[in-house]
């Protein structure tokens, strides 16, 4: 019974981290500049990995393993944020200004202008 | 449901590779290789699972600490134009 509930458990962490994961690899993919980019790639690096390795930790009970899970975790945790940092740091540096940039080709434009007026029109 | 992840975060990396060959500049593609780098982590470890040896967790560790030291190592070099010259190189 209790095994149920933990492989319960471990399958909803498992799913929404997949599922995080996913968001920020589309959001790397298709976000216009280099700043969100970075924006969209922190949340798979935090959220995504962090809920899979509570996922993995709840599913494996308490053995050896979820020590190792934890200290892949913190470590995560630790350089996740530092990488980031120096890389919007030296992308600076480099002269990139965040910023208005064009709409990249691979997000599609929006066929017609947001205007609060037109909620009632049909398309 | 192991599996569900694996596959979602295969996806995943197969959309950030799509950015790491398309990405204008240096640092698009040092981002996509780090997320990719994260996903590799992940597939490892959930590939252990899968299969029932945890060992793979090992190779997670050491992929993470391999990921850091490279993502470190090439924007250093893109900030100083060297990897830790000596004292009297520098001009």
């Amino acid at each position: 019974m209790i095994d149920l509930a933990r492989e319960i458990v471990g399958a909803l962490f498992l799913v929404a981290g997949g599922t995080f994961f996913l968001i920020g690899a589309i959001g790397v993919h298709r976000m216009p500049d280099l700043f969100t980019r970075i924006h969209a790639a922190s949340l798979a690096d935090t959220a995504g990995v962090g809920l899979v390795l509570i996922g993995l930790m709840v599913y494996g009970g308490l053995t050896l393993v979820t020590v190792k899970l934890v200290f892949l975790l913190l470590f995560l945790m630790f350089m996740g944020p530092v990488a980031t940092h120096a890389l919007a740091a030296a992308a600076l540096q480099a002269g990139l200004k965040p910023g208005a940039e064009k709409r990249h080709a691979s997000s599609p434009a929006r066929k017609t202008p947001v205007t609060r007026k037109g909620r009632g029109k049909s398309r | 449901m192991l599996a569900a992840a694996l596959f979602a975060i295969l996806v995943s990396i197969a959309l950030l590779v799509v950015r790491a060959l398309r990405g204008p500049t240096v640092f698009d593609r040092l981002l996509a290789a780090n997320s990719i780098g994260n996903g590799a982590i992940l597939v490892l470890a959930l590939f252990g699972f899968l299969t029932g040896r945890p060992e793979f967790l090992d190779l997670g560790l050491t992929y993470a600490l391999l990921n850091y030291v490279g993502a470190f190592a090439v924007l250093k070099f893109y900030r100083e134009g060297s990897l830790g010259a000596a004292p009297e190189d520098r001009a």
